[in-house]
């Protein structure tokens, strides 16, 4: 039982890391169609943000509080950044895109090691979030704890801005149909460069995160790139709920199958799994329909 | 049928293509190369690499030469799905590193067989007692080439048939193709038992009995690498000029119209994405011999994609282009990485930037263009296709690669 | 195939065509035989298009649909078309990096031999020769089709089900942005063509249908509601209610427009409330 308990939080914390890493990923996948590369390297530009904070400030308690959002504005900030030089002009040629943020993701990848250094750092964990906590007679990792608690509230708070802002209401109508919102008075230009600031905003965020279970080198964005976009793709392109799902069944599968294997044949398996559910439903978890000849 | 009334033909192609100066920056287009092109462009590559390479250079610059066309044989296949296919494959390093990996497995057991032991040292030193029979296969040189022909061919055609035939394409084929390296990395390293981990197979002494310490074998060796590299050139010369390539262009840009007159697109992309992975597979089996180590750090993410970037150079879409390209950019990987490592990266990183957001045709566009621009160079609405404007003549073969129209986008 | 023994036909039965819950095609039977040129009308969200995929295989069909003795629902697309199906889209779509040649070419391949995929084009067919011909774009032969004018993609489209081996042809609004001539030359063509093919044509152009059309099958709201001559469904009572009464997502113009084109009283046009209807477009 508690074997089954620890397994399953393992599953679903790591679930909710990989959701926190795609989450982003997914609203600017789904809003413009441009699959971002150096998605990556924006939670790595977050992990060194909580980095670099903790080194100015000291208390691991304080600085966890200060690096959340200025980690959410440092990704945003190079999110607006690549929209308004590079991606604005590429959105008809998506494929493209994602040979041009990898060109940025390897810049800012050497960026980083040039400026911290190739070897890894460690973020020092708060007094709270260290210890273990129990769960149901199971301890579990307080910072795992936090983190899943993170991305509930990160997604509701996504899911809430999709459905109850204007900001959410105008990326859904450009989303449906550019050329409709452009007619009915909604800048896409404006929509897409705010879509890009929140969602590479996330991926800071996801990067703070992720220094409170590892450490943070160069290459951390590459760790976590590739399962992240295979989350987007299960869960069906631009789809908050997909992506959620998609997550949290990688999640328990990876840790599901490292316990009768290893890590590496998870991995492969899992992969294995991806391609024969998209055998079965192409469009991902949550589809979106289109008619027509495209 | 009798002729009816035919439209009267008084629209002229409504092209602006003098005006239209930067159409460079619209797609990939189609380029042509005549067979008195293809002939001189083979003809300067045997030269350069069967007779000009081995008497100006030693036996390290044969060697590093001999590498870059390993690669470049990866940048072929990737011409032909990327370029022709529109198929953006970002894991050509899992078949590069099939092929060199059998490879590998066969050289390593050769050797440990010359020195009298039953199993190699590395899997001793890990508490191997029994050789594992994954390689015990592979042992005998006749199975072990066949594998590096069938194993990287039939994976290439099941997970291609798999991910075509249901329609799965662009970018969704491209994130999974990355996954695949991705996983296979993490599969090599995870096994060091069977692979040697993260280390790799290396320090081979001989290749099928040939010594390869030996400098009249290693030049026998640089010769056969670039004879198959040029005869991959021939074998693509004559899928884009063929119906299979005129259909696979087709397929790239309109692939519903394709299953609209009967064909199944899932299979020309499967055919297309597995000669691909033979070339791989067959570059990386010869990489082995010539550089003399492999290990996961030539096949992951980042090198799978990094082979884009010299086929991208080139110009994707010509013949000649993602070679010369290739070699181009592994020749100045080496000339930089060593001396500034860091410069090399953001090299790379603004190439991929430049290249593919500003320039998607590569070079070879850039040629086109100029050559447009030239009065002569546009040879109006009907060209005869084979007898365009002459080849300029020159040592860069790229020159005899030439543009049939402009890459119209008309969208 | 039977076409040399029997004349080809296209028999479709309580066709049946639902996007999640909206009804798009509602029980179409449909039987179209070769020497027939049919006209397939209807208001906007009809169902035409909708129809013509559902026959291709674009859209979900259920029901039946039988082309000489071969059913074709839940076939593939790319099957389908081997049964001799052939189709053209509302916009023209050809292959616009690639010439006329290679366009037909390609059109004309589909029975082609591994071995001949792999070889090198040697000459033109005869077949092909002639179809450039008909369709006015021997000139062109080399010619990108990305830069013809829009008019000639259309015939290019033609050419290509015409040496496409089909023997039955289904035109998405063959003539929309055509001019006069062109809109003649194409019904010529066409009405050659009914002589061995079976030929469904879509079409909003009432003059042209007046012009050409041998029989008209009129769709409102994914149903059926009139077939029979021009003269016959201009004077049936329903048709010109569709017509006149509920006019569709048309505008009050078109609507009178085609009205009077039907040869019915454009002042008795009133644009009804628009019907729940899906936009034909591709």
């Amino acid at each position: 039982m508690e074997i089954l308990i620890s397994q399953l939080f393992a599953g679903l914390s790591l679930g909710s890391v990989l959701l926190l890493a795609a989450v982003g990923l997914s609203l600017t996948f789904g809003q413009m169609g441009v699959i971002n590369m150096a998605h990556g390297e924006f939670i790595m530009a977050g992990a060194y943000t909580a980095f670099t904070v903790q080194q100015i400030l000291g208390s691991a308690g304080v600085s966890l509080l200060v690096s959340l959002p200025l980690a959410f504005l440092v990704g945003g900030l190079l999110g607006l950044i690549l929209e308004a030089t590079l991606l604005r002009r590429m959105y008809h040629r998506p494929l493209d895109t994602l040979l041009v943020t990898f060109g940025v993701s390897l810049i800012l990848q050497q960026l980083a090691r040039d400026i911290f250094g190739a070897p890894s750092v460690d973020v020092r964990l708060p007094e709270l979030l260290s210890g273990p906590v129990m769960i149901f007679g199971t301890p579990v990792p307080a910072s795992r704890v936090f983190i899943l608690a993170l991305t509930v509230v990160v997604v509701a708070g996504l899911s809430l801005l999709m459905s109850r802002t204007s900001l959410g209401r105008r990326i859904r109508a450009v989303v449906q149909s550019r050329e409709l919102a452009e007619a009915s008075g909604i800048s896409s230009r404006r929509t897409d460069a705010l879509t890009f600031f929140v969602g590479s905003g996330l991926a800071g965020v996801a990067g703070v995160a992720i220094t409170l279970i590892g450490s943070t080198s160069p290459t951390l964005g590459t760790t976590y790139i590739v399962d992240a976009f295979l989350v987007v793709v299960a869960g069906g392109i631009g789809q908050i709920r997909g992506a959620v799902i998609a997550a949290a069944g990688l999640g328990l599968l990876q840790v599901f199958f490292e316990f009768g294997t290893t890590a590496s044949i998870a991995k492969v398996i899992v992969l294995v799994i991806v391609v024969a559910f998209l055998q079965i439903r192409p469009q991902g978890i949550v589809a979106t329909r289109t008619r027509g000849l495209a | 049928m009798t002729t009816t009334a035919t439209p009267p033909a008084t629209t002229t192609p409504s092209t602006t293509g003098a005006r239209k100066l930067p159409s460079v920056a619209e797609g990939p287009g189609v380029w042509t190369t005549g067979p008195r092109g293809a002939l001189i462009g083979l003809g300067i590559g045997a030269v350069l690499l069967l007779v000009v390479a081995p008497l100006t250079l030693g036996g390290f610059g044969l060697d590093l030469l001999g590498r870059y066309l390993c690669m470049a044989m990866v940048a072929v296949g990737i011409g032909l799905v990327w370029g022709r296919g529109g198929m953006l494959a970002m894991g050509q390093g899992v078949y590069f590193g099939l092929g060199a990996y059998i490879m590998a497995m066969h050289m390593t057991l050769a050797d440990t067989t010359l020195e009298g032991e039953s199993i190699p040292t590395f899997m001793r030193q890990n508490g191997v007692e029994r050789l594992p029979e994954l390689w015990g296969i592979v042992q005998h040189p006749v199975i072990a080439v066949a594998a590096i022909i069938l194993v990287p061919t039939a994976v290439a055609g099941l997970l291609g048939w798999a991910i075509f035939s249901r329609r799965v394409k662009g970018a969704y084929f491209a994130i999974l193709s990355q996954a695949l390296a991705a996983a296979f990395a993490v599969l090599i390293i995870g096994q060091p038992v069977l692979t040697n981990g993260s280390n790799g197979l290396s320090n081979f002494q001989s290749l099928f009995g040939w010594d390869l310490d030996d400098s009249g074998n290693r030049l026998v060796l640089f010769l056969v690498v670039a004879v198959i590299l040029l005869a991959m050139l021939a074998v693509t010369w004559q899928l884009y000029r063929s119906r299979f390539g005129e259909l696979l262009v087709a397929v790239r840009d309109q692939e519903e119209r394709v299953r609209f007159l009967g064909y199944d697109p899932a299979l020309i992309k499967t055919v297309a994405y597995m000669i691909a992975a033979l070339f791989a597979a067959i570059g990386g089996a010869l990489f082995v011999p010539v550089v003399g180590i492999i290990s996961p750090a030539d096949i992951g993410v980042v090198p799978s994609i990094a082979f884009l970037i010299g086929v991208a150079i080139g110009g994707r879409a010509t013949w000649l282009g993602p070679v010369l390209g290739s070699i181009a950019v592994s020749f100045a990987g080496t000339q930089l990485a060593s001396a500034f490592p860091s410069a090399w990266v953001y090299l790379q990183g603004l190439l991929f930037v430049l290249v593919i957001g500003f320039l998607p045709g590569g070079l070879a566009s850039v040629i086109g263009l100029l050559r447009r621009r030239r009065p002569e160079g546009r040879g109006g609405g009907r060209g005869d296709g084979s007898a365009g404007a002459p080849d300029e003549p020159g040592d860069d073969p790229q020159d005899t690669t030439r543009e049939a129209t402009e890459p119209e986008a008309a969208r | 195939m039977t076409r040399d023994h029997r004349p080809s036909y296209l028999e479709i039965r309580d066709l049946r065509v639902v996007f999640d819950k909206f009804v798009a095609v509602d029980g179409v039977d449909l039987r179209v035989e070769q020497g027939d040129l049919r006209f397939l009308i209807g208001p906007n969200g009809a169902g035409k298009t909708t129809t013509i995929d559902a026959v291709t295989a674009l859209a979900p069909a259920q029901g039946s649909i039988n082309h000489n003795g071969h059913e074709l629902v839940g076939r593939k697309t790319h099957k389908i078309v081997r049964y001799g199906v052939g189709r053209t889209f509302q916009t023209a779509s050809v292959f616009e990096d690639l010439t006329v040649l290679q366009n037909l070419d390609i059109a004309a391949g589909l029975r082609r031999r591994p071995r001949e995929m792999l070889r090198h084009r040697t000459g033109v067919s005869a077949r092909i020769t002639e179809v450039m011909k008909t369709t006015g774009l021997s000139d062109f032969q080399e010619t990108k089709a990305g830069v013809l004018s829009h008019g000639q993609k259309q015939w290019l489209e033609i050419g290509m089900l015409m040496v496409q081996d089909a023997n039955v042809l289904l035109l998405d609004e063959p003539v929309a942005g055509m001019s006069q001539d062109e809109r003649d030359a194409t019904g010529e063509l066409l009405r050659k063509l009914a002589a061995d093919h079976v030929v469904v044509v879509v079409e909003h152009d009432m003059e042209f249908l007046r012009k050409y059309a041998q029989s008209v099958t009129v769709m409102a709201a994914g149903k059926i509601i009139a077939e029979g001559t021009v003269a016959e469904v201009q004077a049936n009572p329903t048709v010109q209610e569709i017509y006149l009464g509920t006019a569709g997502t048309k505008s009050l113009e078109e609507a009178k427009a085609e009205a009077e084109m039907l040869g019915l009283d454009p002042e008795a046009v009133t644009v009804g409330v628009p019907s729940a209807t899906e936009r034909e477009e591709h």
